[in-house]
Parts: C-alpha cells; structure tokens; sequence
C-alpha cells in the first residue's frame, strides 16, 4: 500500500506534458516522408505513448501480476486468431472466388476528386 | 450495505477493479483485432494510402490532444478521491466528461466534413474501416462520459469514492486504443 502511495504523488502534469511532446514528435516526424522515420515517430511513438498512459496513468504495476497476464494472454490470443485469417487476407484471390479491392484504382483526394476520375464512384457501385 | 464489489477481494483486488481489468482485458481483443486487421488490410493494398490522405491530420491531432488532457483529468481525480476529497474528484471528472464532449464534437464535424464530400461507409473497404473503427471508439467515449457522470455525482457527495479510479482505468484504455488509431488513420498516409 505504501508503495502505492508513493507511486499516486507522481506528478502527473509532467507526464502529461511528456505524451503532448510525444504527440507533436509523432505528428512532426512523417513530415519529413523517410519511411523509417515515420515508423519510428508515428507507430514507435505510439507504443511508448501506451506504454505511459499504462503505467503512469492506469497503474498497471500496481495490480497484481496476474493482471498483466490476462492482459497479454488477450493480446496474444487474438494475434493468434488474426495470424490464422492473415493467409486469406493477403491472397487477392482462390477458388471460385476474388477481391473486389483488388480491382480497385487510386482515388485522388478531395481537391480532385471533381476532375473526373471518379474512382470513387466506380468503387462504391 | 456495501456492494460487493466494494467489500470483496478474492483475488487479492477489489471484486470491481478486477471487473474493470476484465472488461479492458475483453476490449484488448475487439480493438485488437480491429486494429490488426486494418494493418493487414492497409499493408497489402496500397490504394489505402491515396483514400488515407483524405484524412485531417490536424482535427486527429487535436483530438489526440484533447483525450490526452482528458486522461490527465481522470488520473487527478484518481488522485482527489484517494486522498479522500470527493468533491475535487468530482470536479476533475467534469473537466474530462467536458474532453469527450470536445472529441465528439470535433468528431462530428469531421465526419459532417467527410460524409458530404462522399468518403461515407460504404463508399470502399478502407472507409468502412475508418467509421467502424472510429466509430466504435466514439461510442466507449460516449459511453465513459455517462458513467463518469454517474460516478462523479456520488463523489461529489463523498460516496463510492473507489469507482473513481475504476472509470479512470477505463477511460485511459479508451485513450490508449486511440494513441494507436491516430496514426493508422491520420498519418500513415
């Protein structure tokens, strides 16, 4: 309980203010358009942001042990599943059977989506 | 008399804790599989960056913002109600009730903004994607805010102080779940 004490006197604006700069990092990264950095300041940064938010804000060390392993057992039970459909997803087609998406065309944002490509419109009939 | 989930412990955490851990544990799996299948489904068909571009960057960093804050909200009123002060909790927990409704709001005008230029639900895969997925979202965010409501009544009078953290831990999964769907969604473009 004690150490429980401890840890709830953190100061919490400063955490805060870490995930804002995070956030803005995540935002800035992409900006530069090199693959790897935006890997890293996007996603990897999203995955340290979880991580605060987790410990420092939900207290996940607080809990039991047994707690975090319900969490990743979840975690890792429905990669499990997604792992097993990951095969039929990727393939674009099979027996007496395809993907509409595969037929699919680049549609082009919306400051041009007047100029007559009409991807769009050909996609959602 | 006490509820149970107030009084009992038998797996060494308040009965209602442990239903809170329970629940996230079950919502692992929805967002999880939601957000694992756009992955996929994103990494195998590069059209998903051109319709991904339409996405607004900007309104998906001010709300990544505003539910951040609200978070910060949360874990203060966390804070109030274990040192006892129900009123401040109740306060703290009206400041993030009032962060949902600026993310629904800003949400709303979004999708207002999206739905009238045709990107709707049904207009390709990766659209329906995006509504589900931010979509449901939004109802965990709606459906925070009601009981945050609820909880934040009682602590202003002092009562049932524990729920506090209780729908804090939810609350903060909810801001997890969008630290991952704001950069599938609005960056990786």
């Amino acid at each position: 309980m004690s150490e429980e004490h401890e840890e709830h006197h953190t100061n919490y604006v400063k955490i805060w203010a870490i995930l804002v700069v995070l956030l803005a990092i995540s935002v800035a990264g992409p900006e530069l358009e090199i693959l790897w950095i935006t890997l890293i300041t996007a996603f990897g940064i999203a995955f340290v942001k979880a991580y605060i938010v987790v410990q420092k804000f939900m207290h996940l060390g607080d809990a039991p042990k047994f707690v975090t392993y319900v969490m990743v057992t979840c975690l890792v039970f429905m990669m499990l599943f997604i792992a097993g459909t990951a095969s039929d997803i990727y393939k674009s087609n099979g027996e007496n059977w395809y993907k509409i998406e595969s037929e699919w065309q680049y549609m082009p944002p919306v400051a041009q989506h007047d100029e007559g490509h009409g991807a769009a419109d050909e996609e959602s009939h | 008399m006490k509820p149970v989930a107030t009084t009992r412990s038998a797996a060494g955490i308040p009965t209602g804790l442990l239903a809170v851990w329970w629940i996230v544990a079950s919502e692992i799996v929805i967002f999880g599989g939601l957000l694992a299948a756009y992955l996929m489904y994103r990494l195998s068909h590069d059209a998903w960056a051109g319709h991904a571009a339409n996405t607004n960057t900007a309104i998906g960093t001010v709300n990544t913002f505003v539910l951040l804050t609200s978070s910060l909200f949360a874990v203060l009123a966390h804070q109030a109600a274990e040192k006892g002060d129900g009123k401040k909790a109740a306060r703290f927990l009206l400041f993030t009730i009032g962060g949902a409704l600026c993310f629904l709001m800003i949400k709303g005008y979004e999708w207002n903004y999206e739905i009238s230029h045709g990107m709707t639900i049904t207009t390709n895969t990766f659209w329906s994607f995006y509504y589900t997925a931010a979509g449901i979202h939004a109802s965990h965010v709606i459906a925070g805010a009601i009981i945050m409501a609820v909880v934040a009544k009682d602590a202003a009078k002092g009562l049932e102080l524990q729920r506090v953290e209780l729908i804090g831990i939810y609350w903060h999964f909810v801001d997890v779940v969008w630290i991952f769907l704001f950069p599938l969604l609005y960056i990786a473009k």
